[in-house]
């Protein structure tokens, strides 16, 4: 669906977050973006978005640009509008119908878990339902492919376990591609199909790992398994 | 409880004031023209009850009408700054030589050019200068302010300049904007009454000129009272800015609800 080539990046200050990034990711799969924090993963999610430009090399979508649904590390919400308002933005900002927009969003609100939360403001929920909604308004616009910055990063463990497992089941539900960053090797050996592994600053890929399948659960053998293998691969990325 | 409290205690000392002063000035027998009673300034008041609210309506007609141009012409410029980082270098330094220049200094400028056969526009222009930067700042700083992951949000939808500006960067403005307002309401009649004693006797008619006229005659107690109701007028102003900002927040802002609960 999405290909990155001989991405570089180098920001004003100086500082290079990307050098001869390449990887690619196909339909349908959920990919996990893994590394040290300041590798430049985020970098890395913001091009595939379209929310920067690469100094050099290329973003390619194999059609069309995809409907893209994006899911920042903090709910990022609009702290003046009510649930409802806050997932029908990608709605109203496309100029559908508001009450086409309230349905749709109401649906959204109601796949991640949030039914009758549609007139709560922000501050009136907890952490783990602000990210709902923060997920619920990029599934709003029924997106293709999902970009999620280390969402669940500041949630406690269970809260964290819970969104994983519902981000699951709606990436089976719609079909969706995911692209996940994330620098927690159980949350990507669980979740992901497959995990690229960054290195340190200017960040790249070191290894890109498939994963087996039979990891039903957090704790099966094969997901232990699969960490094993991920945190090797780390360890030899940030050795080099 | 605690509601009744922030209302029983100010006034409480109110009384305890009044009470003191009309004591004193019947004990020492201070003269009326130094220092008049409550009694008297209340007496003062009701003998001008009709002449104090035509000018407690001029000076307020001023005040409403350079507050809300200033709200105008202050929104209007930082949404200009907003959009264009070349015309916020090229033009925020004239509008803080603006704020700096004393308006004392300027009023009788204003006044030639506009001309005393209009000097109630005069009085407005002169009272917009003072009240027109506290909303200039305010609302340039809350337009800045907005969250750098919303906006890039909205590109990823395509939104316009104008979607950005109306659903993002604008409501995340307003408790800054809000903030400005209170601080260029007040200002606002500032402005009013320091204009209308630049312009002097026989063109203005408001309140300061009625503070001016009283003081010339020697009639003190007129002057307390005009001045009285300046002060309230001034109160009246800012709780009602403060109520506005309340209704529009109370159900988001931190500020809003701290004060409710």
């Amino acid at each position: 669906m999405i290909a990155l080539k001989g991405i570089g990046k180098r920001f004003a200050n100086g500082t290079e977050a990307l050098r001869d990034l390449s990887f690619s990711v196909a339909e349908g799969e959920f990919v996990s973006l893994l590394g040290p924090s300041g590798c430049g993963k985020s970098t890395a999610l913001r091009l595939v978005a379209g929310l920067l430009e690469p100094d050099s090399g290329h973003t390619r979508f194999a059609q069309d640009r995809p409907e893209i649904g994006f899911v920042f590390q903090d709910p990022t919400l609009m702290p003046w509008a009510d649930a409802l308002t806050n997932t029908r933005l990608p709605l109203d900002l496309k100029r559908v119908a508001r009450s086409e927009g309230n349905d749709r969003a109401a649906g959204a609100l109601k796949r991640v878990g949030l039914n009758g939360f549609e007139r709560a403001f922000p501050r009136e929920l907890s952490g783990g339902m602000k990210m709902r909604v923060s997920l619920a308004r990029a599934l709003a616009a029924q997106p293709k492919l999902l970009l999620l910055d280390e969402p669940f990063a500041a949630l406690d463990e269970i809260t964290r376990n819970a969104l994983g497992d519902d981000l699951l089941r709606l990436w089976k539900e719609d079909g969706l591609t995911v692209l996940f960053v994330t620098h927690s090797v159980s949350e990507s050996s669980f979740l992901s199909q497959r995990v690229l592994v960054m290195t340190p600053r200017p960040g790249r890929i070191a290894e890109d790992i498939a994963l087996p399948f039979g990891r039903d659960s957090r704790l099966s053998s094969a997901t232990i398994e699969a960490q094993r293998a991920i945190s090797a691969a780390l360890n030899t990325a940030m050795a080099a | 409880m605690k509601r009744a409290l922030d209302i029983l205690l100010p006034l409480l000392v109110a009384v305890l004031i009044l009470s003191a002063w009309e004591w004193a000035v019947a004990h020492w027998q201070v003269p009326v023209y130094v220092l008049p009673s409550p009694s008297a300034i209340a007496r003062a008041f009701v003998d001008n009850f009709s002449s104090l609210m035509t000018a407690l309506l001029s000076t307020l007609t001023v005040t409403v009408e350079a507050f809300l141009a200033a709200c105008v012409l202050g929104i209007a410029t930082a949404i200009g700054f907003s959009q264009s980082r070349l015309l916020e270098r090229t033009f925020y330094p004239y509008a803080v030589i603006l704020q700096v220049t004393p308006v004392v200094a300027i009023a009788p400028l204003i006044l030639i050019w506009v001309g005393f056969e209009r000097v109630n526009l005069a009085l407005v222009i002169i009272a917009t200068i003072v009240a027109f930067f506290p909303i200039l700042a305010g609302a340039t700083l809350g337009l800045k302010s907005a969250d750098f992951n919303l906006v890039d949000l909205t590109r990823l939808y395509g939104a316009s300049r104008a979607q950005v500006l109306w659903r993002v960067r604008l409501p995340t403005a307003l408790p800054y904007l809000l903030s400005g307002m209170k601080t260029a309401g007040g200002l606002a009649l500032i402005g009013a009454v320091v204009a209308e004693f630049v312009a002097g006797s026989g063109t203005a008619t408001g309140l300061a000129w009625r503070i001016v006229e009283s003081g010339n005659r020697l009639e003190i107690a007129t002057l307390f009272a005009a001045l009285a109701l300046l002060a309230l007028t001034g109160v009246v102003i800012f709780a009602a800015l403060s109520l506005l900002e309340w209704l529009l927040l109370r159900h988001w802002h931190e500020s809003a609800i701290s004060q409710r609960s």
